[in-house]
């Protein structure tokens, strides 16, 4: 199946890691994906914080792009999905002042997660899982931006999200239930206030662990980023020794298929998968 | 600034009208407080977001523009999600703080602004896409003029080279967009 790929900045940058497992699993799910010719950067939280007009335009000018591509259009970042839908909404809003930008609405957009777990793709997936996961102790983590508002990406399950876990079976992976997979990790306040960072991630750490979680799994880079790299820092502001690799669900998926080049990709992350899934076997 | 628990509050007009006209609307909050119990920010925000919303209905523009939460919002939409009378909530914060800047209020949270001042400056500069690399080493250095931490900056330094090591920096930037022209032309219409 051919899908117009949307990747975003990130994907491009410190997010390799997951891009690189978005191309490894593709072809193997049957997925062709057409990178959006010319795509620009959706603003991100930057721009809907300081001009809405930008903000607006950015996303609005992409999403010409693929309609003009033909295809639907597939995002693996929470935000530019986010942007993408906001975009949609105000260019199909007859209310809203003319953007200047044509745009028929004849294209659906999909946020990556949602798209994978369709229910035909998880049918297709299971006889393909070759190393199952057993014993890995996950909880999913969506975050904020693939699911809320539901007025501006048209979810139904936005305050509890279950297509992570039915992917996670199919991986033979028990997911754990909690109730922090739609909290916020701080997102773009990263770097000017880590502080705030701190806090939100350590009580999602807490959380985990509570819930007798080993890991992570997220769809989102930002969520990884904060998930991941702050894990260091956070250990030692709160005096706590924690060790919880947060994997992208593409890893997992790549992991359950045999892709040769999954430790590697994993290899890339801050806080190493790698002690936990020999510890279970599965490396 | 007056203690507002103590001032009989004279209430303005002028704020909720121009949010009314963003489609931002205000007027339907009744006071529930749903928007700050689920808020995952309050620890860090110096008035509520319910308070936002009310104080904007009242016009008491110095509170809600000067203050800190509107910068600290993380936009997670957690609010707007659960407000049950459709309010924006989020979106108002955004609104704000576009507006406060336009007015040249001196922002309490002048670090999250120059972040994303950067941030939008970085597309402007590469016309289209965002360096992560070059986005960072800027308001490092920014952060380095106002207050040097030596220990952040060494924790910095640290992570960068970590990630270098990961291959996870890239030190090119991004490639010239054929659409540069339209993209210049976004930030002339929006006045950045």
């Amino acid at each position: 199946m051919k899908v117009t790929y949307y990747p975003g900045c990130s994907l491009e940058g410190t997010a390799v890691d997951y891009a690189a497992s978005i191309a490894g699993i593709a072809p193997l799910l049957d997925v062709e994906l057409v990178e959006l010719f010319d795509w620009n950067c959706c603003g991100a939280s930057s721009a809907h914080s300081l001009n809405y007009q930008i903000a607006l335009h950015l996303p609005a000018r992409n999403l010409a792009l693929a309609e003009k591509a033909g295809r639907d259009v597939v995002a693996p970042c929470a935000l530019c999905f986010n942007r993408l839908k906001v975009a949609e909404k105000a260019l199909l809003d007859p209310e809203q002042e003319d953007l200047g930008i044509s745009y028929g609405g004849g294209i659906k957009i999909w946020d990556l997660l949602d798209y994978l777990t369709q229910k035909a793709f998880l049918e297709a997936l299971a006889p393909k899982v070759v190393a199952p996961l057993i014993n890995l102790r996950a909880v999913c983590y969506y975050g904020c931006l693939v699911a809320r508002p539901p007025a501006v990406t048209g979810k139904t399950d936005y305050e509890n999200p279950r297509n992570m876990e039915r992917l996670l079976k199919v991986l033979k992976i028990k997911p754990i239930d909690w109730s922090f997979k739609t909290d916020c990790c701080g997102a773009g306040l990263a770097v000017a206030r880590p502080d705030i960072i701190d806090t939100l991630v350590q009580r999602l750490y807490e959380r985990a662990l509570m819930a007798k979680a080993e890991c992570f799994v997220v769809s989102c880079q930002m969520c990884q980023a904060n998930l991941d790299l702050a894990q260091e820092r956070i250990s030692r502001k709160f005096g706590k020794d924690y060790y919880l690799p947060v994997f992208y669900f593409t890893e997992l998926i790549a992991l359950a298929l045999g892709h040769p080049e999954a430790p590697k990709w994993l290899a890339q992350h801050l806080v190493d998968p790698m002690p936990l899934l020999k510890m279970k076997g599965l490396a | 600034m007056e203690n507002p628990e103590n001032q009989p509050m004279r209430p303005q007009f002028f704020l909720a009208k121009q949010l009314t006209k963003a489609h931002l609307s205000v007027a339907s909050c009744f006071f529930c407080r749903k928007c700050s119990g689920g808020c995952p920010l309050t620890f860090a925000m110096d008035i509520l977001p319910h308070h936002v919303i009310r104080l904007a209905l009242l016009g008491q523009e110095e509170q809600v523009l000067g203050s800190e939460t509107i910068w600290v919002c993380s936009a997670c939409q957690t609010c707007t999600t659960r407000c049950p009378n459709g309010i924006d909530i989020a979106g108002v914060m955004d609104w704000l703080k576009e507006e406060a800047v336009k007015r040249g209020r001196t922002i309490p949270d002048a670090g999250v602004m120059a972040f994303h001042r950067f941030f939008l400056e970085s597309i402007l500069d590469a016309a289209g896409r965002v360096s992560e690399t070059r986005l960072l080493r800027r308001y490092t250095l920014y952060k380095m003029r106002r207050n040097l931490n030596l220990t952040e900056l060494r924790q910095n330094i640290n992570l960068g080279w970590k990630l270098w090591k990961r291959r996870r920096v890239r030190l090119f930037g991004p490639p010239t967009l054929r659409g540069k022209a339209e993209i210049k032309e976004i930030f002339r219409q929006g006045e950045f």
